[in-house]
């Protein structure tokens, strides 16, 4: 059937089933593979989007509950990478591999939009389910109180 | 039926005390609730409204329900109660914190390809409605009292146990977790019994 959505300020329409997951359509068909697949259960955080501004993981965020609300993947975090928080991880290089990498920005960028200048407990909270195989945790922590406006 | 011959001699004991003992969960079927019927042998309303609300603790005590009514502040997952994994935290309003927010990860509906357990309101109960580590006594009073049951009155929480879509959850959890015992219908029927019959209180065990 199909499909309304806004993502990244653009309405699309496709084709797909209300049960479909979110990530398969950002993927496959909008051809936006910023966003990852990692385990498909909620489990990582790679495929975190916004949903009007609110982290979800979009591997198990069926179409249903999209409706009307806007969408922002990493895509659309900025027009061209000057997120504070972009900028901050090119700085310190936070990636190793890079795939989680994605999921931590959108998490992170969430976290800034509520808390600006979160404490570490407040950082470990909010991340936490963002999963990170090569442990690049404490270069993302340092990285967001740079962003803050407090890092080094 | 024998314990319940049994209590026809018991007169000289604490009604509320020899009800608790003789319907205690522990003797019954744990995966199933009985009907009200069950209990019409007993002498008083007293007696069977003591009853109903033991045998209504056996969905209420049961994890699938008392994990989301923790002590502490992380939910809890599966019949060994295991602190919630991912690790997330009750936040100020019992919907977790921005990033890890119940909504991140649970849908309004169980999602049957990646097992992540969802309802509508998917939520932590507040922490003055803590069931976990209660024991009858202390749940019943707990329930009664509209400072630690969300302000509601005995028929609001008739209508909450017999009606409300997350507390249906409990039934219908889906990926092969065990439901709460028998229905939301049988629970409903228990809590209606026990308001109906003076929603009395099971007395403390003394050990």
């Amino acid at each position: 059937m199909s499909l309304t959505l806004t993502v990244n300020g653009v309405e699309h329409h496709v084709d797909a089933e209300p049960e479909m997951p979110l990530l398969w359509v950002l993927r496959d068909l909008l051809n936006l593979p910023g966003t990852k697949f990692g385990c498909g259960q909620a489990l990582c955080g790679a495929c975190t989007v916004h949903l009007d501004g609110r982290p979800v993981r979009s591997c198990v965020t069926p179409m249903s509950r999209v409706g009307a609300a806007q969408v922002t993947t990493i895509e659309g975090l900025s027009p061209n990478g000057s997120h504070p928080l972009q900028q901050a991880w090119v700085e310190l290089a936070v990636p190793q591999c890079g795939f989680c990498q994605a999921g931590q920005l959108m998490t992170a960028a969430a976290l800034l939009a509520s808390t600006p200048h979160p404490t570490d407990d407040e950082i470990d909270r909010s991340m936490g389910g963002n999963i990170c195989r090569c442990g690049t945790y404490t270069r993302i922590r340092a990285a967001i109180k740079k962003a803050a406006g407090s890092g080094p | 039926m024998a314990s319940l011959l049994v209590l026809g001699t018991s007169c000289q004991h604490d009604s509320r005390l020899v009800a608790a003992d003789a319907l205690s969960p522990a003797e019954g079927d744990a995966r199933t609730l009985r009907p009200l019927s069950a209990f019409a042998a007993l002498h008083s309303d007293e007696e069977r409204s003591v009853a109903f609300f033991i045998e209504a603790t056996k969905v209420m005590l049961h994890p699938r329900c008392s994990n989301c009514h923790p002590a502490g502040d992380s939910p809890l997952q599966g019949l060994e109660q295991r602190i919630h994994d991912p690790p997330v935290v009750r936040g100020p309003e019992d919907h977790g914190v921005v990033g890890m927010e119940c909504g991140t990860c649970h849908q309004p509906q169980n999602q049957p390809l990646a097992r992540v357990p969802g309802a509508p309101k998917w939520s932590l109960a507040p922490r003055i409605m803590a069931w976990v580590g209660r024991t009858p006594h202390q749940l019943c009073e707990q329930l009664k009292d509209p400072a630690r049951n969300g302000g509601k009155t005995l028929a609001q929480i008739q209508e909450h146990s017999a009606h409300d879509e997350l507390v249906a959850w409990g039934w219908v959890p889906g990926s092969r977790r065990e439901p709460a015992p028998g229905s939301q219908r049988e629970f409903g029927a228990l809590i209606d019994g026990w308001v109906a019959t003076g929603a009395h209180c099971p007395a403390e065990k003394t050990p």
